[in-house]
């Protein structure tokens, strides 16, 4: 087991005593297998409790250990200190407001969640007497977007979401995405007549960062776009709707 | 213990420094101008043709200078190797192809997009009379 020492510059952010964030040097002795996590987790227990941060899991499933890492959004458990150099900087997420030091405020997205109705919305009657059938087909059509963690690193690299946080954004788009493809359901068009509005899919210009950075390459981007050509389809349904007698 | 949340500001007209993939994003978009610039070129060519053959061979004549023959190679350039490529790559993820229980690979995608593409373009050069 070898030794590295690594300069990590630490975000602070003290809301009772800094009018701004500043960073914070600590130099730490890391070993091979750690990960950024561990380094943090090393400077909470030995350097200085006051370091604030959330983890949970330490595996890539909680998805609350997000953070910029020399200015990418990533999960600090999944990023791996021999793939860094000497000098690791470590931001909070990025588009969002800090709470404390690494710490965010993720208000904003949990309140777009209820938007994409992440929920089976059924017109016919549920069977009564046995489960819904799905092949695997119909599963893999959509199983990609169900891996999502939550750890809203897609937010913090989408600039449209940066310029203007009304955008429903990445994430929630591509849970109802989920649900969109998925066979049992039959909210399609009640989703589409919201998320395809100005503030929904086509606020999205199509940079591909949120699939670049996400860690569980559930691919938002993907379901954004495939949700535009869904939208367009649907509007043109309802305008021929229209002009049928 | 008071909340203040901290907002950094995000710069309006310079966000797209921030990352190598923002700039790639620009240079992508940016494309919007050579194409306002061609609409503009299209106009010009209409305009020349309704003045009749005089004032269509003044038009050709001046595509052939220098500066402009320049430019027409640069754009062209620009379309087909950046915004073609680019594109193309972005394709799988509008149309991704299942097969039964297997999604299709991107690359077959993408492989099927530069066949069509070069199809249609012979076709083209066979309609033009070029091949």
């Amino acid at each position: 087991m070898s030794i590295r020492q690594m300069e990590l510059e630490v975000m602070r952010y003290d809301p009772e005593r800094d009018t701004e964030p500043r960073f914070q040097s600590y130099s730490v002795p890391c070993q091979d297998e750690w990960a950024i996590l561990d380094a943090l987790n090393y400077i909470k227990d030995n350097v200085d409790t006051t370091l604030s941060y959330r983890w949970s899991c330490h595996m890539m499933v909680c998805g609350s250990c997000g953070m910029m890492i020399n200015g990418e959004p990533s999960l600090t458990c999944k990023t791996f200190i021999r793939d860094l150099p000497d000098r690791v900087r470590i931001e909070p997420l990025a588009n969002f407001p800090i709470e404390r030091d690494l710490v965010v405020v993720l208000d904003d997205v949990m309140e777009k969640l209820h938007l994409a109705k992440p929920f089976i919305i059924r017109n016919d009657p549920p069977p009564a007497d046995r489960e819904f059938s799905q092949s695997r087909a119909a599963l893999n059509k959509f199983k990609q977007y169900t891996m999502c963690v939550n750890c809203m690193c897609c937010y913090s690299a989408c600039p449209q979401y940066a310029l203007d946080s009304s955008f429903i954004g990445p994430a929630v788009l591509a849970l109802a995405h989920r649900y969109n493809v998925d066979s049992r359901d039959q909210g399609k068009s009640e989703r589409l007549d919201l998320l395809a509005d100005h503030d929904g899919v086509w606020e999205c210009s199509f940079v591909g960062a949120c699939s670049e950075v996400c860690p569980k390459s559930v691919d938002p981007a993907a379901a954004i776009q495939q949700m535009k050509i869904d939208g367009a389809r649907e509007w043109w349904k309802q305008k021929l709707k229209v002009v049928k007698p | 213990m008071s909340r203040r949340p901290y907002i950094r500001p995000v710069s309006k007209t310079t966000w797209y420094f921030r990352s190598g993939r923002y700039k790639r994003y620009i240079l992508r978009e940016i494309t919007c101008l050579l194409v306002g610039l061609y609409c503009v070129l299209t106009i010009r060519a209409l305009a020349a043709l309704a003045a009749g053959p005089e004032g269509w061979n003044v038009f050709l004549s001046a595509q052939r200078s220098p500066g402009l023959a320049g430019l027409h190679a640069v754009m062209l350039v620009y379309f087909l190797v950046y915004m073609t490529f680019d594109w193309f790559k972005l394709a799988p993820k509008a149309m991704p192809v299942q097969l039964g229980e297997k999604k299709l690979p991107d690359r077959a995608i993408v492989i099927a997009h530069y066949g069509l593409w070069i199809l249609v373009s012979l076709m083209l050069f066979r309609l033009l009379g070029v091949i």
